[in-house]
């Protein structure tokens, strides 16, 4: 498996399913406008004399494609690839620049879950208000109230305010108000992946469901298996031009394989890095117990990391490293390893080498991915590779503060008498 | 699934807009998210209803110190000044904690913004709804207090709504101005405050326009606020039909143009402004 850039060029386009067209979207432009000192005060716009510096960045560049009714559509591609650009186009939460959107059918207004929340207000008027913003009259979205909290199973916390909730209670209710809409179109940025083991099964079922069902799904996703269970196609944004769509495991290994370039914006690695084409990441992934490839882990189970690289040149004693990155860009931890402890001094030409890891999760619920570095010699200047993103994964289960979930073993002791 | 069959045809979606989504899911969301967070400030809290009263009634009561015992403006020159500084204090007061609300609120409501198709015009106009029912509630107080002074109801009373709707519209106007400014300019909240402060002494409600203290080139100044002529008029209604209308205290029809004009230019530019900024608005947050 060798990963040439031009291929990215050359779109895979399966033949368009029949029925009817349930989005179109022709020919999208979108850019944004840079500033290098923004000026959001009039102070600053009254006192300075300077002219603005304006960088223009194109997150669109003339993107088409039709969506048919009863699909359940993916749409993946590396951070700044355009692709939640392209979802709030959908959305009608930003405007395009040039071309059109035209869509059959009504539109879930949302793209987050659990956006039009207010913490200060109790379930029964969240869901009256989110019911509202689907589209609903007032009195039909009342009326939902009760299939939405035997979904979300929180009948009990219904007059409890949301700031009360745990989040995993949230994400049912959120999850539970979606589903529950009439909306034909449903646009999804990202799976969340909270709450507990069951309920994770239960919204599996419903996207199975709804998958089968008439309904139009466009779900934005870093989570390769998500695009692979549910997709019936799926599209891959890179650089805001459509670089592949059709089948969904099709353009999941393209999107794997963009990744391993490890390089940013169509450059190939030999642009970039130097000497990088000594070495090629070939494959990166985690794993689990049974050595089956994993993409949710549940909290506290443990997690093995494997990835292979090939060598072109023979290259001394390299060795790797991999962090891990949460979802706010927090360095929550990494493993490093040397060649060394496999017993080899030199990595030969077209030598294949698997590099494993096996860490104790630690990691609280959230979303996680995974960067990798490969150096020559422990010499960090040396570098032979770096793949800013590699593996996306989720820990779930009940969350809770921090970004660590400690294992502790807790005890109380209550002494002698004040009196 | 109920709810009526969508139609199947394939539409334009013409991004994101003022009215955004239909007109019956904007005046729903208006009403439901004005209501929650009019709930949310006054019933929340074990006072209430009394609280939304603390406020006007406090500054009532310090201005009519202030001005009846320590400077001896009002009481004996003008007729029920108790009254009317609280009717004006009131009435000044839905201006000053609308506006208020509105100038901060496409930023607060950022994350509705931001990730829902939502219709623009909500967001300035829910503060105005709000403080229009904290309005209500004290006008009713403020009856309470009209009675009480003596004042005998007459038939004018039935044309408040002609003096509140200006009121209303001057107020929404000026609220879809300053959010729409507040998103590219984010001083700008700041600046209203100083702004509205000085407002409260520009429009006529410690002292009638009609008050010969004022020298005649400031009286001219003052009448181009738009504000000045509704007191003015509300009070000839409401208050004491002997005071002069607005027409009246402005000196003829002619005189009124500048506030007119004024009035009409801050709709304009209101509605221009938010307009033109409504669906760069989530790019801009």
């Amino acid at each position: 498996m060798r990963a040439e850039v031009e291929h990215i060029a050359e779109p895979v386009v399966s033949a368009d399913p029949p029925g009817p067209v349930a989005i179109e979207a022709r020919d999208i432009e979108k850019s944004f406008r840079i500033a290098s000192h923004k000026v959001d005060s009039l102070k600053e716009r009254l006192t300075s004399f300077s002219r603005q510096d304006f960088k223009d960045l194109h997150a669109l560049r003339g993107v088409s494609f039709d969506i048919r009714r009863g699909e359940f559509f993916g749409i993946v591609g590396r951070n700044g690839s355009g692709k939640s650009t392209l979802l709030k186009i959908l959305a009608s939460i930003y405007a395009a620049d040039a071309g059109s959107v035209r869509m059959a059918g009504r539109l879930a207004p949302f793209i987050e879950l659990g956006v039009g929340f207010n913490p200060e207000l109790t379930a029964r008027e969240n869901v009256e208000l989110n019911g509202v913003m689907m589209g609903l009259h007032r009195r039909e979205a009342r009326s939902r109230l009760g299939a939405i909290l035997e979904f979300a199973e929180l009948e009990e916390f219904v007059e409890m305010k949301l700031k009360n909730y745990s989040s995993g209670m949230l994400v049912r209710l959120a999850f539970a108000v979606m589903i529950q809409s009439d909306a034909e179109i449903l646009l999804i940025d990202e799976v969340l992946a909270v709450g507990d083991a069951a309920f994770q099964q239960k919204c599996a079922d419903v996207f199975h469901e709804i998958r089968d069902s008439d309904r139009t799904v466009v779900l934005v996703t870093h989570d390769m298996s998500a695009v692979q269970h549910y997709c019936h196609r799926a599209m891959l944004l890179h650089d805001g031009v459509v670089a592949a769509s059709g089948d969904p495991e099709e353009v999941a290994r393209r999107y794997l394989r963009i990744n391993f370039e490890g390089t940013s914006s169509g450059g190939s690695q030999e642009d970039e890095w130097g000497g990088a084409a000594e070495l090629k990441m070939v494959d990166a992934r985690l794993v689990g117990p049974g050595g089956e490839e994993l993409s949710n882990v549940e909290k506290g189970s443990p997690l093995r990391l494997e990835s292979s690289f090939e060598a072109a040149q023979d290259i001394e004693n390299p060795s790797f490293g991999f962090l891990f990155v949460n979802a706010d860009g927090v360095d929550v931890g990494g493993v490093g390893v040397g060649l060394e402890e496999g017993g080899a001094k030199t990595l030969r030409a077209g030598q294949r080498v698997t590099v494993g890891a096996t860490i104790e999760n630690r990691l609280a619920p959230g979303r996680y991915y995974v960067k990798c570095w490969v150096y020559r010699e422990g010499n960090y200047a040396d570098l032979l590779l770096h793949a800013p993103h590699v593996i996306d994964f989720v820990v779930f289960g009940e969350d809770e503060a921090g970004v660590v979930a400690f294992d502790a073993e807790t005890s109380v002791t209550v002494e002698g008498g004040a009196r | 699934m109920s709810g009526e069959p969508a139609s199947l045809e394939l539409q334009e979606v013409r991004g994101p807009s003022v009215l955004g989504g239909g007109r019956r899911r904007f005046f729903d969301l208006l009403w439901l998210l004005s209501l929650n967070e009019f709930r949310k400030t006054y019933f929340g809290s074990v006072l209430g209803y009394v609280w939304s009263l603390v406020r006007p009634l406090l500054l009532f009561a310090v201005l009519y110190v202030v001005f009846t015992k320590i400077i001896r403006f009002g009481s004996a020159e003008i007729a029920h000044y108790p009254v009317l500084l609280l009717f004006n204090v009131v009435l000044f007061g839905y201006f000053q904690e609308a506006t208020g609300g509105a100038v901060g609120s496409v930023l607060a409501q950022e994350a509705i913004v931001r990730k829902t198709q939502f219709p623009r015009l909500v967001i300035p106009l829910s503060p105005c709804l709000i403080a229009l029912f904290t309005l209500g509630l004290n006008m009713v107080a403020v009856l309470v207090f009209i009675l009480a002074a003596g004042i005998t109801p007459v038939w004018t009373w039935l044309l408040f709504p002609l003096v509140l709707l200006p009121l209303l519209i001057l107020t929404a106007a000026l609220s879809m101005l300053l959010s729409a400014l507040n998103v590219r300019f984010r001083d700008v909240g700041i600046i209203w405050v100083v702004v509205a402060q000085a407002l409260f002494y520009a429009t006529p409600i410690i002292y009638p326009i009609t008050t010969s203290a004022i020298p005649a080139t400031l009286h001219d100044i003052l009448l181009i606020n738009p504000l000045a002529l509704i007191l003015t008029q509300a009070r000839h209604w409401i208050l004491e039909p002997s005071a002069p209308s607005a027409v009246a205290a402005a000196g003829g029809w002619l005189h009124m143009l500048p506030a007119v004009a004024v009035f009409l230019a801050i709709c304009a530019l209101g509605v221009w402004v938010f307009k033109r900024e409504a669906p760069k608005i989530a790019e801009l947050l």
